[in-house]
């Protein structure tokens, strides 16, 4: 019974404020429930359409071009032997090693120069380099850890080496694949730093900067119910997708190579 | 790069007849797939590291055209009003956190270490904050913590008004976020140990006081090593947390060193001077990254 009572109360104590936030984004001024503070929320700024649309759009670029681009580049790395292939992984993983911010800057200039600035698809080409060093270490894992006779068998069937990765090998690491789509969601959905920095036009901004923009007073009093109603919005997907993917985020974890 | 692939070239063409060797056409097969790979890192990673190597060494207004003024911007770090202190600061706060963090993560995970019924709704309990993103949690506290609205108003604590409680609340506010996560990490470590080791220790009569210091962190030094690295890089470069749930405040106390950078490059329009603090900041990471490598392993 100790062994319950215990981890019990640490589960109290690590639920209670998301349990809070969610109780007060339901109560209205006058102590009832209502949905009032979400209906306050869609009418905020721009409106919660074009914030969520924003944040889906950069998500969805985001979750597409990691997985494209590491699944192809772990299946270069895992299997082909080329010039240069060491030097370039080792380049893909040092993307850990330098700060947010030291890289931020000088990327709102370059974009600038490439009429990217404000861009939401220059923000998610952003979140796709910071997702590079944990997926591609990932999905050449995955890739290694298929046995080579499964796609050998294929080419002296004629396939190439594409209609080997396409037809046979992916499949084989399709966990690696939801892995490395899952923490390019949850990074680029919730990421507040990048589109502060290289956003500046409030219509183009995703929910964090959106939400956090309620705490500044040039909105006049701060709605407390609304801003907890802001944070379930951001909230929920995430706690959701973790709650049924949670076999393959634990799966990222295995692979230790992680930024925290 | 280019160069080598001129020595391919070359050689391909040698066999001019005969059709490319298999091995040739394999290499360019490679390059292909790892070209997207090759195109990011170098025009979104390596372009911008040496952009703002140049951009320290010129004054590079946010609109307007950029004039060489090294070594001016590093010159006047030290005379920066707020980022000796926030180095300070930052420093502090790296050392509070770290030593929390793993204190509380390995509580955490030597709780739920056991296989046991219920033990996987307590590991989703404890890791579930972390599946919130950091600025929604920030802005959690913001509320929870207020004390016209939280529900611990009845304490009649003022959780940012002092710069001493800011931090304690800040700090609150980040192991709630990331215990689970550092737990789950240092779970991957505790479960990698063999059972057997943990049952011959016992046969031998070790107390579990002794199995803990004598087997369990001598053989979780490599997966502690990659948590105490990840908690101090992440904690030096705090923005979130100090931006969205004390502001900085109060009076300018709880600023940490990233937050100096961006307001000199968004709020004084100084790209350059934002530039040149960076540089620092990621020579120190990198010198300290490698040097806890070098202790920790």
């Amino acid at each position: 019974m100790r062994y319950y009572s215990s981890r019990s109360a640490l589960a109290v104590l690590f639920l209670f404020p998301l349990l809070w936030s969610g109780w007060s984004s339901l109560r209205g001024q006058d102590g009832g429930y209502t949905l009032g503070n979400y209906a306050q929320m869609a009418r905020f700024g721009e409106g919660l359409p074009r914030y969520f649309g924003n944040s889906l759009l950069v998500s969805v670029i985001t979750v597409v071009g990691t997985v494209v681009v590491s699944a192809l580049g772990g299946y270069a790395f895992a299997r082909f032997r080329f010039p240069g292939k060491n030097l370039l992984f080792l380049a893909t993983l040092a993307i850990l090693m330098v700060p947010y911010a030291t890289i931020l800057i000088p990327l709102y200039v370059l974009l600038g120069y490439v009429g990217l600035q404000n861009s939401l698809v220059g923000l998610a080409l952003v979140f796709v380099m910071f997702q590079l060093p944990f997926a591609t270490y990932m999905m050449r894992n995955s890739f290694e850890a298929v046995p080579r006779e499964l796609e050998e068998a294929a080419m002296v069937d004629g396939c190439g080496s594409l209609r080997a990765l396409i037809g046979i090998l992916l499949p084989a690491v399709r966990p690696g694949l939801i892995t490395v789509g899952l923490f390019a969601f949850l990074a680029s959905w919730n990421d507040f730093f990048a589109p502060l920095i290289l956003l500046n036009d409030g219509s183009s901004f995703p929910l964090p900067v959106a939400v956090v923009s309620m705490t500044q007073k040039t909105f006049g009093a701060i709605d407390y119910g609304m801003l907890q109603a802001g944070v379930m919005v951001m909230a929920v997907p995430c706690l959701l997708l973790f709650l049924v993917l949670q076999r393959y985020y634990v799966r990222g974890f295995m692979s230790g190579a992680l930024r925290g | 790069m280019t160069g080598m692939t001129h020595v391919t070239a070359a050689r391909a063409g040698r066999g001019r007849r005969a059709p490319a060797r298999p091995g040739t056409l394999r290499a360019l097969a490679g390059m292909a797939y790892a070209a997207p790979t090759a195109v990011i890192v170098l025009t979104l990673f390596l372009a911008p590291l040496v952009l703002v190597v140049v951009m320290s060494l010129h004054r590079w207004p946010l609109l307007g055209a950029p004039t060489f003024n090294a070594p001016a911007n590093y010159a006047k770090i030290a005379d920066d009003p707020l980022f000796p202190d926030a180095v300070v600061f930052t420093l502090k706060y790296t050392a509070i956190i770290t030593v929390l963090l793993s204190a509380l993560a390995l509580g955490l995970a030597l709780l739920v270490q056991e296989r046991r019924p219920g033990v996987g709704f307590f590991r989703t309990a404890f890791f579930l904050p972390g599946a919130v993103g950091f600025a929604a949690a920030a802005l959690l506290f913001y509320g929870m913590l207020n004390n016209d609205v939280g529900p611990f108003g009845f304490l009649g604590v003022k959780w940012t008004g002092t710069p001493n409680m800011a931090l304690t609340s800040t700090i609150m506010l980040v192991l709630w976020r990331f215990a689970g996560f550092n737990m789950l990490i240092l779970l991957t470590g505790l479960q990698s140990i063999p059972v057997e080791v943990y049952e011959a220790a016992r046969s031998d009569g070790a107390s579990r006081w002794q199995v803990f210091t004598k087997i369990t962190l001598p053989l979780l030094r490599p997966t502690l090593a990659l948590m105490l690295i990840l908690s101090v890089t992440g904690s030096l470069l705090a923005f979130d947390q100090f931006f969205i749930f004390t502001n900085g405040g109060p009076d300018n106390s709880t600023v940490s060193m990233v937050m100096v950078i961006y307001r000199n490059a968004f709020f004084k329009f100084d790209l350059g001077g934002a530039a040149a603090i960076s540089v620092v900041v990621l020579a120190v990471l990198v010198a300290l990254n490698t040097l806890q490598l070098k202790v920790l392993r």
